[in-house]
């Protein structure tokens, strides 16, 4: 493949996973052998239609789930061998997650939602800063239902970076914002994977979105189809939605 | 089945677990009413009918010698319907093979016939031939724990004199139903029994020919028992009446109607306890369930369901617990009241005693437990019927959190955020948390008050045997004799020290409350049997004037100072007013007591003992047994060893049964509550706590976030528990406590602090069941939802 050949160092990669669901008799392969590699400090915006595997392989590689074959790597660890508690620590000190309805505790106020990462991250940053990076020091001592969305988005943000994870990773984020807010989203992912070096994926089925990658995997039917190197990433702000 | 009707069975079936455990904690209050109900009911049942059909005296006297002639005189006393004159006296008797002596009380029957009054039932053999002197019938008990068949001979001391006596049969009165020996606290069927024996045959062992010492009477429908007591009273008097009274004296009737009273105490205490919070967890849980399904209530009202129907359809899903808990309690009660009925009848001796419950205490607890349900329900499903349906079919707003109070008491104490989100989920819905607070609190008193039960028989037995009852043995006289039988005692074997006492039966009396009791006096210096205070330490007998036990004093309204009047019902009757001049402790009898010399100064008389307690070497204890057999002046004796050792297995098995069966229904509550608010808090908080896992919590983390709230809700909710359950058990020692037995309120330390963990281990194995669902949760899918 394509990105076997990349001359940065791999911070995740898969070799060959798959992924079959079963229910009942029916099998669905989610995943049908993708091999892929993510970077130190790239921007990467996975693209597919609904079904093509993306939110699957975004989940094994943050380790919510495990492939039903093949070999997941962090840096030097092999994911797939690990059971559930090596994931559970995997995930509190190396991944960050940003969803697309945000998932934010609905009683604890912004700062508070970012203090429960922190609170058990090893080298955190403050949650203060962490607000402050998506432009929220404002709207700290707030409740999620007195945010508008796309500020629940940045508290999801900041939360993720908080604990300054190795990857980042984003399922739809803008999914359920307008195109304004969207922008204020992506500029806060930008900003934090251009400050603090984070390896950044990026679901979306909104294509544009692809200009602001390094990198653009193409998804279909459980596979990539295609690997795209984009060398002038656009602003966000230049995204037209 | 209509389509609403099988949604009613699945959704019953989605969250069967709740609902059992509402259904398991209604159950318990539907049991304990068809348990106590129903075992009150068969045993007033069959008392009234073995009374009616075996003619129970209403009115009894006893009296040293009355001559026969003066029967015709009560028998026209106004309101008297029957009289019957009987010879009643005591007896030692020596069985084959038992080395301690047995006593008996010896009841006279007609030359001919059956008696009157008091009629025994015949349950094997017949009765004695009026021609042949030595035959007797037995009671059937003593009987049968002897193996004294009809046919069967056996010895007894009558009188002084040694006699071979015959069995002729064995019987049941309506008398003896709970039968206790002479200082017995216990029935002791193998040492204490009945003997009936011809008139003629009694009248001879007892010089009282022409004569009779025991007097029944039946009473006319509108009679004034009172008058007629006053009356008898009058008569006796002069014949060495002891004081007529009626079956509110009568030991076996009091016996009875002790137990019945505290089934009813029980059927008014713990019933509603279970049936308010089975009515609070409907609620909750129906209350949640129609939350989740406010969208289809939306679209079922939009499809053109009146609201009517809908409310129909949550209350059947309420009608399906309810029903369900109606059964199992109906079932567990009635097998509870078939086993309770049957330990009854190992010291109430019926001829008959069978649990029927009859249709009320059925009908009464399971409506009392459908209208707690239903009661429960109608909130929950009033607020969401009355939504319109676009506003129900829309998404609820999303619960809005403020800061308070909390939140500055969180920051002071630098609590983590998963602890805050405890902090806000219980000042968000305080309701919910009350629930739960109240429900667990009901619970630990549940607990303090069956666990009290220990320690308040541990003090009723301390002070029992260790510090009121100190002697090995007590004699009873059968005459009175000079105060030197003390020293006559010694000579028997093994005796170490004798203390004598005069008992002699009193009316005790201030204002309009009188009673009937027993009053002791005895020697200032007594050891072997000594007065306690009412903190449990020993005090001396005043120099004068009388001590009343407290359950006494507060009976008749009267505190130290007070005059009261004492007449004695032995010649020579004149009443006395004395000064009380202590009031003691005393759990069982309501014996009052004076100085042996202050009171004989009073009779004019030499003083007189006519019971002996005695320290004995116990390695005597056979040879003292064999001459307490052959010494014609001694009536009774009775072991307190014995008597311990039989209260003891009384309390093992009756007690410990019931103790083990209300700690369970308390455990249920926790169980029924906390599984309950769990199961709602994982249903409402599965995404959040998802979220968490995404985050990197690991499973204990996550699950801290469930438990800890109900651990923490536990927690408040045991003192407020402990305060309950000082009052359950204040309310049960009242109930419980008769005229013979008054129960002291005491709670160790050790009842709260087991009250307190069983509670708090009972929550945490029925939120840990609970746990085991949240580590089940796939946190993609749950990620997946919209929240």
């Amino acid at each position: 493949m394509q990105s076997m050949a990349h001359p940065k160092t791999a911070v995740l990669s898969t070799e060959a996973i798959t992924k079959v669901y079963r229910s009942g008799s029916v099998a669905v392969h989610a995943l049908a052998g993708v091999s892929v590699s993510l970077f130190e400090a790239e921007v990467v915006v996975l693209l597919g239609a609904s079904g093509s595997g993306k939110s699957t392989l975004l989940n094994i590689l943050g380790g919510l789930d495990q492939p039903t074959s093949g070999r997941v790597m962090f840096r030097d660890q092999n994911l797939s061998a690990l059971k559930d508690a090596a994931l559970t620590e995997f995930r509190r000190k190396h991944v960050g997650f940003v969803f697309q309805f945000y998932n934010l505790v609905p009683s604890l106020t912004a700062r508070e939602n970012v203090a429960l990462v922190t609170e058990i991250a090893g080298d955190p940053m403050p949650p203060e800063e962490a607000l402050d990076r998506v432009g929220l020091s404002g709207r700290m001592d707030h409740f999620p239902s007195e945010l508008s969305g796309g500020e629940q988005q940045r508290v999801a943000i900041a939360r993720a970076i908080a604990k300054r994870p190795d990857i980042l990773l984003c399922d739809e984020p803008t999914g359920a914002l307008d195109s304004k807010t969207g922008i204020t989203v992506l500029e806060a992912l930008i900003g934090v994977n251009r400050d603090l070096g984070t390896t950044t994926a990026l679901i979306t089925h909104n294509a544009e979105i692809r200009r602001i990658a390094d990198r653009v995997i193409y998804m279909a039917d459980g596979r990539i189809t295609k690997v795209e190197e984009n060398s002038v990433p656009i602003a966000p702000a230049e995204v037209s939605w | 089945m209509r389509a609403l009707d099988r949604k009613v069975l699945r959704d019953l079936r989605g969250i069967w677990a709740q609902c059992l455990a509402i259904a398991m904690v209604l159950a318990c209050g539907v049991m304990v009413m068809v348990l106590s109900v129903g075992t009150q009911r068969s045993l007033t049942e069959t008392r009234d009918a073995f009374y009616e059909r075996h003619r129970f005296a209403d009115v009894f006297a006893g009296a040293t010698r009355a001559p026969r002639s003066l029967l015709s005189e009560i028998a026209a006393i106004d309101g008297v319907a029957q009289v019957e004159a009987r010879i009643v006296f005591t007896a030692m008797v020596d069985l084959e093979g038992m080395v301690e002596p047995a006593s008996a009380r010896v009841i006279s029957l007609p030359s001919l016939g059956e008696p009157a009054l008091n009629l025994p039932l015949l349950r094997a053999g017949r009765l004695p031939d009026p021609l042949q002197p030595d035959e007797v019938a037995l009671s059937e008990p003593f009987a049968q724990a002897n193996g004294l068949r009809p046919g069967e001979r056996f010895r007894a001391v009558l009188n002084g004199r040694l006699r071979e006596l015959v069995v002729t049969g064995h019987l049941l009165s309506p008398e003896y139903i709970y039968t206790l020996g002479p200082a017995a606290m216990m029935p002791d069927d193998r040492h204490f029994g009945l003997i009936w024996m011809r008139e003629p045959a009694a009248a001879a062992a007892t010089d009282l020919d022409g004569a009779f010492n025991d007097l029944t009477l039946s009473l006319s429908r509108d009679a004034h028992e009172a008058a007629v007591i006053a009356a008898v009273d009058r008569l006796l008097a002069p014949y060495g009446g002891t004081g007529a009274h009626g079956r509110d004296r009568q030991m076996s009737h009091v016996f009875i109607e002790g137990e019945l009273s505290q089934l009813g105490a029980m059927a008014r205490v713990l019933p509603p306890i279970f049936l308010v919070v089975s009515a609070f967890l409907v609620n909750m849980v129906l209350g949640r369930l129609i939350a989740l399904e406010r969208r289809q209530i939306g679209l079922l009202k939009a499809i053109g369901y009146p609201t009517p129907t809908i409310v129909i359809h949550y209350l059947k899903m309420t009608v399906g617990i309810g029903l369900a808990g109606m059964l199992i309690g109906w079932g567990m009660g009635w097998w509870l009241g078939h086993e309770m009925t049957a330990l009854y009848t190992e010291y109430f001796r019926f001829p008959w005693l069978d649990y029927r419950p009859g249709a009320a205490p059925m009908v009464i607890s399971g409506a009392a437990a459908m209208g707690a349900v239903i009661l429960g329900a109608m909130r929950a499903v009033s607020a969401a019927v009355r939504l319109a349906p676009a506003v129900a079919m829309a998404p609820p707003a999303p619960p809005v959190y403020r800061r308070g109070w909390a939140d500055a008491l969180g920051y002071r104490l630098g609590l983590r955020q998963t602890t805050m989100m405890i902090v806000r989920s219980l000042t968000r819905w305080p309701g919910r948390a009350a629930v739960t607070l109240f429900g667990v609190a009901g619970s630990v008193a549940v607990l303090v008050a069956s666990f009290v039960t220990f320690d308040i028989i541990d003090v009723v037995m301390e002070d029992l045997f260790d510090r009121t009852n100190r002697q090995h043995a007590t004699l009873i006289l059968h005459q009175p004799v000079k105060e030197q039988a003390e020293l006559a005692a010694l000579s028997l074997p093994g005796v170490l020290h004798a203390e004598g006492v005069y008992a002699a039966p009193v009316r005790i009396r201030h204002g309009q409350v009188s009673k009937l009791v027993s009053l002791m006096a005895r020697d200032p210096a007594a050891e072997l049997t000594r007065l306690l205070d009412p903190e449990g330490r020993p005090i001396p007998l005043p120099d004068s004037g009388v001590a009343l036990p407290e359950s006494l004093a507060t009976y008749l309204g009267l505190v130290p100072g007070d005059k009261v009047e004492v007449e004695l019902l032995a010649p020579p009757r004149q009443p006395w007013h004395v000064t009380v001049t202590r009031v003691f402790r005393q759990s069982m009898g309501q014996d009052i007591l004076m100085r042996r010399d202050a009171f004989f100064a009073l009779m004019n008389e030499t003083p007189q003992i006519n019971m002996l307690h005695l320290a004995v070497d116990t390695s005597f204890l056979p040879a003292l047994q064999t001459r307490i057999k052959q010494t014609p002046a001694i009536a009774g004796f009775t072991l307190w060893e014995d008597v311990r050792a039989s209260m003891e297995a009384t309390m093992n098995e009756s007690l410990i049964t019931m103790t083990i069966i209300f700690s369970g229904l308390g455990m249920l509550i926790t169980i029924g509550v906390v599984y309950n608010a769990a199961r709602i808090q994982l249903a409402e908080r599965a995404h959040e706590l998802a979220s968490l896992r995404v985050l990197g919590f690991r499973r204990a983390e996550v699950g801290y976030v469930l438990i800890a709230e109900q651990m923490l809700l536990t927690l408040v909710a045991v003192p407020v528990g402990w305060l309950l359950g000082y009052w359950f058990a204040i309310l049960m020692t009242q109930g419980f406590s008769t005229d013979i037995i008054s129960l002291p309120m005491v709670i160790s330390r050790a009842t709260y602090a087991q009250a307190a963990l069983t509670a708090l281990a009972t929550a945490f194995v029925s939120v840990l069941l609970v746990r085991r669902r949240l580590d089940r949760i796939d946190i993609v899918t749950a990620l997946k939802q919209k929240e």
